[in-house]
């Protein structure tokens, strides 16, 4: 290590300060940014063929922000992501309660099913969804935003498990004899619920709302089962013209949801410190 | 915990949301997937359960079991790459000073957030035929290929641009790019709890890094090496969307196979029994772990 020159020598377990390992992190990190780095800087591009820099451009987010049909999938994904979030939140936080306060026969069956849904693949779960709803025979022509339930429904199955198992970890973190307490003092069961439980589960509440969201904003596979051809969220639009060729109005749309996923993972990142020095105040 | 039958209106008020809803949008559809696997086309919408087992008996046909031994060799290589790529980084992240850990930790998660799609598509632009990788390797030829004269041999001709898009190289290289964050993280959360005066008296002892990091880390780091390599493998098992917009027509996985015959070929008993195997195989690969999770824990 005597490229480091006067600095203090390298201890055995520096790992992360041998040009090697430095080297090799950093081609990862190349490996990871340069196709996202190039799409966001090339989407400003004033180039059709978006290859050679011809210039600094916002051309292509106005075209984007226009293209109604983009739009539309995007409003669509949106909604669909709020309402998906809402419902999972509450679903997920009852079964994360259930889990972790109830003795019932059963109970590990349910458990294991409740896993299921973060494990399957999603082609099958997909492929689930499309015979399901198929079966059904629901009504096809809703007016907007009905004709998204089976979308959100789908969303909300695989949302669920997740906010359950955030939350559940909060949970273990509760301390009982608060609610005890609580109770001894005249609380009502829904008033110790209220006041004394839901506060601390807060902030598993906002992790799990934070993931429950960004799972919904990114699936493809299982939304391609469910969704007709007045139904296109943004990742199946995507794919639609993708499959024809890149062009830069894709980029520019990419662009911002890749904005919107960086804004969402600090928030959610500030979040889990906070948390984290919550765990270590108590 | 305590028991249900002491507070039943309680009880009742948390379970039955949940329950109801895993039970009639999750249980009930992939019950209907795994009786339509049994069952034959009896029309063009109208699928009769029949008990039959010639779905699956057609997807042991050599055609199909060699799309389904495709799909485990692909994944098992970018279980692999990702591994040797990924554990390096696990470590020098354990090892950063607390400066730097947070960047490092979100320089991996950060692409982990971000929309698959876009990922892929990413891929796509740096991968097609006038794409950078391709710009990239073409200067460098142009630049340097007439140094080749210096030392005798004949000048390259002009640049022919490398086909790096639509074959299995492109279907390997994409489904590691996009489970890379997936084989770090756990790798890291294994690393990080290790007991680092371990790694120290190995090396004070006079092994080697290399011997150190194979006799002391790994084994101590298995159940979350184990679990990183099976939380890679999975998804990477039943990746559609990755071979269906970066591989060529021969490197179809076991999930585009899946998506045909529910979509094009219609012929639903088959995907579903297709799918049911895909299952099969992702649930045998998770016991697998549970296993040895639980040796890995005995013995250490």
């Amino acid at each position: 290590m005597k490229l480091l020159g006067k600095r203090a020598p390298v201890a055995p377990l520096e790992y992360t300060r041998r040009w090697s390992m430095r080297i090799w992190v950093g081609l990862v990190l190349l490996f990871l940014y340069t196709p996202l780095i190039t799409l966001v800087a090339f989407s400003f591009n004033d180039s059709r063929r978006n290859i050679v820099w011809r210039g600094f451009t916002t051309k292509y987010y106005e075209k984007a922000l226009h293209n109604s049909s983009l739009m539309e999938a995007l409003t669509n994904s949106i909604t669909i992501a709020a309402l998906a979030t809402v419902v999972s939140v509450v679903l997920g936080a009852l079964a994360a309660v259930l889990l972790w306060r109830f003795r019932f026969p059963t109970k590990a069956a349910w458990e294991g099913a409740m896993a299921l849904p973060i494990v399957v693949p999603e082609i099958c779960m997909g492929v689930a969804m499309l015979a399901f709803f198929a079966r059904l025979d629901l009504p096809q022509d809703l007016p907007w935003p009905f004709d998204l339930s089976q979308i959100t429904i789908a969303h909300i199955t695989f949302c669920f498990p997740f906010v359950a198992m955030v939350v559940r970890s909060r949970l273990t973190s509760f301390n009982r004899e608060e609610e005890e307490a609580a109770k001894d003092l005249g609380a009502s069961e829904w008033q110790a619920f209220r006041d004394v439980l839901l506060p601390h589960m807060k902030p598993g509440l906002i992790a799990g709302a934070l993931l429950a969201f960004t799972l919904s904003l990114d699936d493809f596979v299982i939304t391609f089962f469910t969704s007709g051809p007045n139904t296109v969220t943004f990742p199946v639009k995507v794919y639609s013209m993708v499959r024809f060729s890149v062009t830069p109005e894709v980029n520019a749309a990419s662009a911002l949801v890749i904005a919107l996923t960086v804004l969402l993972t600090t928030i959610a990142l500030k979040l889990q410190s906070r948390m984290g020095t919550l765990a270590q105040g108590h | 915990m305590e028991d249900w039958k002491r507070s039943r209106a309680l009880f009742a008020a948390v379970a039955t949301a949940p329950l109801t809803w895993l039970t009639l949008f999750f249980i009930v559809p992939m019950g209907v997937i795994w009786l339509y696997s049994f069952g034959t086309n009896a029309g063009l919408t109208e699928i009769e359960i029949s008990g039959t087992l010639a779905n699956y008996k057609k997807a042991l046909e050599p055609l199909y079991l060699g799309i389904f031994a495709k799909s485990l060799v692909v994944a098992g290589i970018t279980t692999a790459i990702c591994l040797v790529v990924g554990f390096p980084v696990a470590l020098a992240i354990v090892f950063a000073s607390d400066k730097w850990k947070p960047w490092l930790l979100l320089g991996i998660m950060l692409p982990f957030w971000t929309n698959l799609l876009i990922r892929t598509y990413a891929l796509m632009a740096v991968l097609r035929t006038e794409g950078y990788a391709n710009q990239t390797i073409g200067w460098l030829h142009d630049r340097f290929g007439s140094l080749l004269t210096l030392v005798g041999l004949p000048a390259p001709g002009a640049y022919e641009p490398l086909h790096l898009l639509y074959n299995n190289f492109a279907v390997v290289l994409g489904l590691v790019y996009v489970h890379l964050p997936f084989m770090v993280l756990p790798l890291y959360a294994a690393l990080d709890r290790l007991d680092r005066s371990l790694i120290e008296a190995s090396l004070d002892l006079g092994a080697g890094h290399l011997r150190t990091l194979l006799l002391i880390v790994a084994p101590l780091a298995a159940p979350g090496i184990i679990s990183g390599i099976i939380i890679t493998f999975v998804p990477a098992l039943g990746a559609y969307l990755t071979p269906d917009l970066l591989g060529g027509t021969d490197s179809q996985m076991i999930a585009n196979v899946i998506e045909r015959q529910f979509k094009r070929a219609n012929n639903w008993p088959f995907g579903a029994a297709l799918s049911f195997l895909l299952m099969y195989a992702t649930f045998i690969a998770i016991a697998i772990q549970a296993l040895k999770a639980k040796q890995a824990e005995k013995r250490g």
